[in-house]
């Protein structure tokens, strides 16, 4: 039934229909309202058997949802931002262990200077984990991923992150179609482990493993990933066929038949980027748009394919590797280094900037131009730059830059982009 | 596509504002997208909420800079907010406030916008009457039902009862009803004058 909900309140709701037995978190800013709600009906028995743990930090969130799964329980949680740094041991623990727990990341950028506001720069820390990475373009999308998510993360016994744009998701209120629970009972089998902690059968999990085996058990976690990449398509279309709707799979284009250039992008900014190549399209422009459904396995041939007819790519990103640039960039380049195209590097967006749709109307055109720099930041502000970086030279004791900025700019909450 | 931008203050129900409007135009069969640009999270900050109408689905997740509709809900923010930036020519503006435009020295709008596109109503004293609390943000959108007709005042009316249960709904509902004759009876009284 379509009804108009907050994104949190529908991965909750979505969550609760998996079933989890054990949910553990921390609240932080703009996780917040998924976490309690799914406490609330934890408290209410509307979503029973389960244990709700609080915990004193994200380390012990993800520490308590390794312990919950390794004893053979569904385990749930969710974080952002600096509560996903704090819990990076543990997060890479549960990946190595190969503990099928699915995480909610509600994407924020990571400080200094404190941010509370959406970009990826969270889930690219976390990329190397070894946890699949899932990007929801809308909340709809946000919801279905949870529970392709939890199947996905038990069949092969590996970690998903379902990541979804903080605030411009998480507190949107949009109509959609929570799954209902016996569709999700039907879609999603009881959690079978291949491995548990039993007192009946005693085992040894997470032991010391030295050089004679340790690249063998990373490799086999790369094969698990690549299992996921087989896996991601078929479930998309169970889901499908389950469920009449279509979310989550590998990539997903738009209009990138006979398109010359075509952008690539992750999550929420889809929206905005399809509104764009719409209207560059009515100019005239041959633009399409490429979204990446699944970070982690990164698709290399499905991007490959999807991209195969551009002459141009745009990736455009909400984060990147300080002192290099693009970091989906990257992995976009490894995908299509034997193709006859460009690629540019847009950074947008990053500490909540607005990306809006005349920026990347105007950055379309550009690109049809051929007029796009290598590496492009999209609206920043170059005369903030100069009097921080002329201050910087003018004096030695030019103080805090982030500070200096600000004072620059004066009063900033009179902006609305 | 209809697009809202509400200023106010943190504490002041803006957020709750835009999504029970979105609520509100969602039951009408249309589609619908709200949601806030905080400044920092704390009571009294300059707040910005957003909703979105249209009939197809809404896909941009950019702010409302090119609105159709402004509601002020704190009148002091007029000298600190860029408040009708990206106003549409044929856009509306509903400012909470028991004084005139002109008192309030927002009469260049006059020559912007149209005469009855432009309305103040004393929602928080109208909220102060009914809930006993000077919270505007129903009774702004029951003013805004009437204004721009892009909702009607049965459809806010289930969307206000079901954010708010039992007295607190019917007090909210109340508060709207009240903006909404009083929008309805300021709209008659220009129309005589003019007539």
């Amino acid at each position: 039934m379509l009804r108009q909900i907050e994104g949190s309140r529908a991965v909750a709701e979505t969550v609760a229909h998996c079933r989890p037995e054990v949910v553990c978190a921390y609240p932080i800013s703009p996780q917040t309202h998924i976490i309690e709600a799914v406490g609330a009906m934890v408290k209410a028995g509307t979503l029973s058997p389960c244990e709700f743990v609080n915990v004193e930090s994200e380390f012990a969130a993800m520490s308590v949802a390794i312990g919950a799964s390794a004893a053979g329980a569904r385990s749930y949680t969710a974080t952002s931002s600096q509560g996903l740094l704090f819990m990076i041991e543990a997060v890479y623990n549960a990946a190595g262990l190969g503990l099928p727990i699915v995480m909610t990341l509600a994407n924020r950028a990571i400080g200094a200077p404190i941010n509370i506001w959406n970009d990826h720069s969270d889930a690219m820390a976390v990329r190397d984990s070894g946890w699949v990475q899932l990007f929801a373009e809308t909340n709809q999308e946000a919801a279905d991923l949870h529970v392709q998510a939890f199947r996905l993360a038990e069949e092969l016994s590996v970690p998903v992150m379902v990541c979804m744009d903080g605030f411009i998701l998480t507190h949107a209120f949009e109509g959609l179609d929570v799954p209902e629970q016996s569709d999700v009972d039907a879609f999603l089998p009881p959690y079978e482990p291949r491995q548990v902690l039993d007192p009946d059968d005693p085992v040894s999990i997470g032991a010391m493993v030295g050089p004679e085996a340790f690249e063998e058990v990373r490799y086999l976690a790369h094969l698990r990933q690549l299992d996921a990449l087989a896996r991601i398509p078929t479930l998309a279309a169970e889901f499908s066929e389950a469920f009449g709707r279509q979310s989550g799979g590998l990539v997903s284009p738009y209009r990138t038949e006979d398109a010359e250039t075509i952008v690539v992008a992750l999550g929420s900014v889809l929206g905005t980027i399809k509104d764009a190549v719409d209207v560059r399209r009515d100019a005239g422009d041959r633009v399409g748009v490429v979204g990446i459904t699944s970070f982690r396995p990164f698709p290399r041939d499905a991007v490959r394919e999807a991209l195969s007819g551009a002459r141009r790519i745009v990736v455009v990103e909400k984060a990147f590797s300080i002192g290099f640039g693009g970091v989906l960039s990257t992995d976009v380049a490894m995908a299509t280094h034997d193709a006859d195209c460009s690629l540019r590097t847009v950074v947008a967006g990053l500490g909540g900037r607005a990306i809006t749709r005349r920026s990347l109307e105007e950055l379309l055109a550009a690109a049809s131009r051929d007029e796009l720099d290598t590496l492009t930041f999209l609206d920043l502000d170059h005369g903030i730059i100069e009097r921080e970086r002329a201050r910087m030279t003018a004096t030695r004791r030019s103080g805090p830059s982030a500070e200096n900025i600000l004072r620059d700019l004066g009063t900033v909450a009179s902006r609305i982009g | 596509m209809f697009q809202v931008r509400i200023h106010g203050r943190g504490g002041q129900g803006v957020v709750t504002a835009a999504e029970i409007l979105s609520v509100a135009a969602f039951s009408e069969g249309r589609h619908a997208q709200a949601f806030p640009s905080f400044g920092s999270e704390r009571m009294g900050a300059p707040v910005v909420s957003f909703c979105r109408m249209d009939d197809r689905p809404i896909r941009t997740r950019e702010p409302v800079m090119e609105a159709d509709a402004i509601i002020v809900q704190d009148v002091t923010l007029i000298h600190q907010v860029d408040l009708f930036a990206g106003l549409s020519p044929e856009g509306y503006v509903l400012v909470n406030t028991s004084r005139s435009f002109d008192e309030l020295g927002l009469g260049d709008l006059f020559g912007q916008f149209h005469r009855d596109h432009l309305v103040t109503c004393p929602a928080s004293e109208l909220a102060l009457e009914q809930l006993g609390r000077p919270l505007p943000n129903a009774a702004l959108l029951g003013a805004f039902a009437a204004l721009t007709r892009e909702i009607t005042l049965d459809a806010l009316d289930t969307a206000v009862r079901d954010r708010f249960a039992g007295a607190l709904g019917e007090r909210n509902v109340a508060a709207a009803t009240a903006a909404y004759r009083f929008v309805k009876l300021a709209e008659e009284q220009v129309r005589a004058a003019t007539d």
